[in-house]
């Protein structure tokens, strides 16, 4: 079928700013969205620059905005989205070029939340032991990829960078829930502060634009609750 | 192009499984850097699907011996088999390790770690399926990723991100450190450093269909190749059988291990017939060369007869959200199957590198087949050869080996910097690769002289002539192609004259690694005229341990590629007829 593919182009040696350019192509119905980026790439304009590498939607590389919403580019097939496609970086960090942002205010929110277990107890020659229920109440948010789709197409986020953002609280609760974890009460502590949990305004962007299908915003609402709990 | 300069003692390339495990080792006792193309996170350990094994014993009896009994019959006797003692024995304290560090394996009632069955583990030396792979739901390599990362982030290890490196100096002999391209400025950095590991995964996309990600271009192997340095056994190239007909994408062999069977395209469990005592469990080249016979014999599935079946339709709705969520997932995005109701399509794909560099059980980098050491270079992970593989690797056996052998890249580095002094580069240290760029940004742009093109018949021949059978004929006609690739990669062109996220510049970087990994892979097979593993001769199909017992030593000579062997270390097993 032929597709009408509309990215918003930037380089920084020698543009001002954004320009939308168009692309039209002949693809399979079945292609990914990446694709259609690689074959402009790869057959037309090979200085066309994002971010990719497992392509199957793992490794959170390329999280864009596709017709208006945070999708993975790999993630998507052709025949999921309306003719013509048009495709953005992801909203709120700085763009380096094209559809590659910055991504280092992510990653500094990120270690924020002390996204590590911490146990001093000493744990013994064998495994810690956990229950199956204990380890259910916080496999949703073991799956995040840090793909920044979430933080992204938040509205708060938009207009407050300083706002940890829900990838941070998602990787905080997984922490906070896991029952071989002694720190909560730090944790909770960093999320109640201004620019914590409860800058969130329960948009529910976060929670539709997630790929591993976390429910972000249930997991910030726990997070919140939790807080509530400490003095 | 501004050249910036560092000075560490150590440097790790790359930041999957096996250089974060490296790191955690040997930061706490020296300046280390950690230099990645890609985000940590973005590595592609983090794709990893199935398990990692470990003789826990936590579901029935088992003891590393019976792991390792099954490590060695599965690399059809061309593992070294004191690695494989290793491996399989510090593979306990491994997985408890990370569990302590956070790891949220699943769990069994009793709150131990969960085990499942996987291809070629079996109890009591082959007895019957063994429950031995450690996981967390069918994310076990995300979570092992993510749960590294997190233990570096709270150790503070430093991390140069998306920063490429393209070089190594070595000068009379010792490592002094590497350098590396900038991805968002195009800033060339020198990093001095006397311990280098090269931890860089593997490089499956010199095959059309893989299961690798597009950033898996063997810059490791490439890297040090080019300097002389040989790979070792790449005639041993890993066809993981269920691989989503076309696109590649990976359906874990925990599919099978929950219970999942291949049919043909008449619906026959065709497995029966090649491997009678463990059918759809049999380990993975014998699986692939079974699907690909039945789709020679006109067996296969579809109009063209070139898939079979992944039926998963009788493990219940319940097993498969449990166990399976990951995999079942991608069946829906991909192919708008639902694998409850639905068998589903799947094909052979390029899937993991037995070969590689050449190290001893310290992770200490090998610069001949007679074991000289090359001092302050290792490397760990698929990038590396132990060999633990041997022929064949048997899943779960490469997180694993990622762990052990990561940590043990580190404990050598460490060593290293503790007995030696720092040396320095000056700035000509960039000189090789300041010119290579240069010549990219002076050279005109030539559409018949692409990357792309270039890279998309380096697939497609390799796919055709030195996939899963192999043959002189193809592969004597593979060489041709190579070296007819070589001649017009040496001309080669790109139209991005940028500094600032110049991939373009990159891919065309990496595509002679690509070229590099091809040349070793096709001379090594065309030289072993034996089968054995995943290396299958049509023309010699019996496996010779009379003169093929032997590791492969693939040297870079001017354009070709000069080989020389060395014995494998045998231990406890004999080699045996190899029957599942
Ligand atoms: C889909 C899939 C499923 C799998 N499932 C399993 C399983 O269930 N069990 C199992 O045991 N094994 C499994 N494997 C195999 C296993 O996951 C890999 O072999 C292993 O994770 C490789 O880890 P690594 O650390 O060596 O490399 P990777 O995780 O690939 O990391 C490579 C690193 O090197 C960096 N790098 C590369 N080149 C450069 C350069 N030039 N400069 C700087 N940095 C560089 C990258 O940025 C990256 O950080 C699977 C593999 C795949 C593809
Ligand atoms: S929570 Fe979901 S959307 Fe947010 S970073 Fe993690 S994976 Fe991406
Ligand atoms: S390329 Fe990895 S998530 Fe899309």
């Amino acid at each position: 079928m032929d597709i009408n593919l509309k990215i918003l182009r930037y380089n920084p040696e020698t543009d001002r700013k954004g320009h939308w350019e168009e692309y039209s192509l002949d693809a399979d119905p079945d292609e990914r969205i990446l694709d259609l980026l690689h074959k402009v790439k790869w057959f037309d304009d090979g200085s066309l620059a994002f971010r990719r590498s497992c392509a199957h939607g793992v490794c959170g590389s390329d999280a864009m905005v596709v017709n208006g919403e945070n999708m993975l580019a790999c993630q998507v097939l052709v025949k999921e989205v309306s003719n013509p496609i048009k495709i953005e970086p992801i909203r709120g960090l700085p763009v380096i070029k094209d559809l590659v942002v910055n991504m280092d205010s992510f990653f500094d929110s990120y270690k924020k939340v002390m996204p590590y277990l911490i146990n001093e107890e000493e744990p013994g020659e064998r495994e810690r032991l956990q229950s199956p229920e204990d380890r259910d109440r916080f496999e949703d948010t073991t799956k995040c990829i840090l793909c920044a789709a979430c933080t992204t197409s938040c509205p708060v986020f938009w207009t407050a960078d300083t706002y940890v953002g829900p990838a941070a609280i998602v990787n905080a609760h997984r922490f906070v829930f896991d029952s071989r974890d002694n720190a909560s009460k730090q944790r909770l502590e960093i999320l109640k502060d201004v620019n914590g949990a409860f800058r969130c305004r329960t948009a529910f962007n976060c929670t539709t634009a997630c790929p591993r299908g976390i429910q972000v915003t249930k997991a910030i609402e726990d997070v919140k609750r939790e807080t509530l709990t400490i003095n | 192009m501004k050249i910036i300069r560092h000075s560490f003692d150590g440097v790790i390339v790359g930041a999957g499984g096996a250089g974060l495990r490296a790191a955690i080792e040997a930061a706490p006792h020296m300046k280390l850097a950690v230099i990645t193309k890609l985000y940590p996170t973005r590595s592609h350990t983090g794709a990893a699907q199935g398990g990692m094994s470990a003789a826990l014993a936590n579901v029935e009896e088992d003891n590393w011996n019976w792991h390792a009994f099954d490590t060695v019959k599965g690399s059809d006797y061309l593992a070294d088999q004191p690695a494989v003692d290793i491996l399989c024995k510090e593979a306990i304290d491994s997985v408890v390790e990370l569990e302590h560090w956070g790891l949220p394996f699943s769990r069994l009632e009793n709150g131990k770690i969960a085990q499942r069955r996987f291809g070629g583990h079996t109890v009591k030396e082959g007895e019957a399926p063994a429950f031995r792979a450690c996981y967390a739901a069918d994310r076990t390599g995300h979570m092992i990723l993510q749960t590294l990362y997190q233990k570096c982030v709270s150790m503070g290890v430093t991390f140069f991100d998306e920063f490429q490196v393209l070089d190594i100096k070595i000068d009379d002999g010792v490592c002094k450190g590497v350098v590396a391209y900038e991805i968002a400025t195009g800033d060339i950095h020198i990093f001095e450093a006397r311990a280098v590991t090269f931890a860089t995964g593997g490089f499956g996309k010199i095959y059309k269909v893989s299961s690798n990600a597009h950033s898996l271009t063997g810059d490791g192997p490439g890297i040090l190749y080019q300097k002389g340095i040989p790979l070792e056994d790449m005639e041993f190239y890993q066809f993981h059988p269920t691989g989503i007909y076309r696109l590649g994408i990976l359906l874990s062999e925990a599919a099978r291990g929950e219970g999942g069977i291949l049919r043909n395209k008449d619906g026959e469990r065709f497995m029966e017939r090649y491997a009678p005592s463990i059918k759809d469990l049999a380990p993975r080249d014998m699986v692939s060369r079974a699907i690909a016979t039945e789709i020679s014999e006109g067996n296969g599935a579809g109009p063209n007869n070139d898939f079979v079946y992944l039926d998963l339709t009788h493990l219940g709705a319940e097993t498969i959200k449990q166990k399976l969520p990951d995999i079942t997932d991608f069946v829906r995005t991909y192919v708008k199957i639902e694998p409850i109701d639905e068998p589903i399509p799947v094909q052979p794909t390029a899937h993991y590198a037995m070969g590689g560099i050449p190290t001893d059980v310290d992770a200490r980098v090998l610069s001949d087949a007679q074991g000289s050491i090359l001092p302050g270079v290792y490397s760990a992970g698929e990038s590396a050869c132990v060999s633990v593989h041997g022929a064949n690797r048997l899943g779960t056996n490469s997180l694993l080996d990622i762990v052990v052998f990561g940590k043990r890249a580190g404990q050598s580095m460490v060593d290293y910097v503790s007995s030696t002094k720092p040396y320095s580069l000056s700035d000509n240290a960039a000189e090789d690769l300041k010119n290579k760029i240069v010549n990219f940004m002076e050279k005109e742009h030539d559409p018949n002289f692409s990357v792309p093109k270039i890279r998309e018949e380096l697939q497609d021949s390799m796919e055709e002539n030195a996939k899963i059978f192999r043959s002189d004929e193809t592969l004597t006609e593979q060489t041709k192609i190579l070296s007819d690739l070589r001649d017009r990669y040496d001309n080669i062109t790109i139209s991005d004259k940028g500094k600032v996220f110049n991939t373009e510049l990159l891919e065309a970087i990496e595509l002679e690694y690509l070229l590099d990994m091809s040349d070793t892979t096709v001379a090594s097979a065309q030289a072993r005229k034996e089968s054995r593993g995943a290396h299958s001769r049509v023309d010699h199909v019996e496996r010779d341990d009379q003169n093929w017992l032997k590791h492969s030593f693939a040297f870079k000579n001017g354009d070709s590629v000069k080989l020389d062997y060395k014995d494998v270390e045998l231990g406890n097993y004999e080699p045996k007829e190899r029957k599942y």
